[in-house]
């Protein structure tokens, strides 16, 4: 009789143990990058003070595919020597990675803009940062939501 | 495993202070290190992390890619041509592995 019950209390023990920490883990890993996200555009702004620009996020309402999701963009700016858009962001807050892109413009480029495609792993928001080379910032976002994801698994 | 291949379209000409547009893709798998193949195995991490592009050798535009971005990486930029010139298109893979391309325009 002893015996019986310690079988069943460590098998049950063990069961517990591996549910609950499959429980306690799943939400960790899926919010993550929620928080690595907002630590990364705090890292980027880095005490810098937001303007108003004119930015273009043109993003999918809904993506079918999230292997293939095309982003584009648009910054309002004369790309002059004195006055051009130094760096763009581009990030997303539910893929394993926050980070998807960053992009260094020059003003001999004579125009802000780029597209390209990403990988989203479930529905999302996606975050542009725009540095300016007057060290200001500005963010734009945009939620896509994704059918099926695009980061394997 | 298929070749890394590079593309790139730019229109022959132009004329002075038109904004076109560079297509470019190049054709690599950007394995993010997560996939598995049929067998149930990771594939390795295989990404382009760097993409460069000069126009008569000054920079442009340079891009740092992570492995969100899909596989065949997609890029197009638009650019103010001034002056007739190539275009230099570099791809730089994590492990140091480069791929280039040039394409030239006659702005008259």
């Amino acid at each position: 009789m002893k015996k019986k019950l310690k079988y069943i209390s460590r098998r049950k023990a063990l069961n517990f143990l591996g549910s609950a920490s499959l429980i306690l883990y799943l939400p960790q890993l899926a919010q993550a990058s929620t928080e690595m996200v907002s630590g990364v555009i705090e890292e980027i702004i880095d005490g810098k003070d937001s303007v108003n620009a004119d930015i273009y996020l043109d993003l999918p309402e809904i993506a079918e595919n999230g292997n293939q999701v095309k982003v584009s963009f648009e910054i309002d700016s004369p790309m002059t020597d004195e006055n051009f858009v130094r760096f763009v962001h581009v990030l997303a807050d539910g893929n394993p990675a926050p980070k998807v892109a960053k992009f260094m413009f020059t003003p001999s480029a004579g125009v802000c803009s780029a597209t390209t495609r990403m990988r989203l792993a479930k529905t999302q928001n996606v975050y542009l940062l725009a540095e300016f080379s007057n060290g200001r910032y500005a963010m734009a976002q945009s939620t896509v939501k994704v059918t099926i994801g695009g980061c394997g698994g | 495993m298929s070749k890394v291949k590079a593309r790139a379209k730019v229109p022959k000409e132009a004329s002075i202070d038109e904004v076109i547009e560079v297509k470019t893709l190049l054709r690599h798998p950007m394995h993010s290190g997560r996939m598995k193949d049929s067998e149930g195995n990771v594939i390795p991490r295989k990404i382009i992390n760097k993409f460069i592009a000069y126009f008569n050798d000054n920079l442009i535009l340079s891009i740092d890619l992570e492995p969100s971005i899909s596989s065949n990486p997609y890029i197009v930029f638009p650019f103010k041509v001034k002056e007739s010139g190539t275009f230099n298109l570099l791809w730089q893979e994590e492990t140091g592995e480069e791929y280039t391309m040039e394409k030239t325009i006659i702005v008259s």
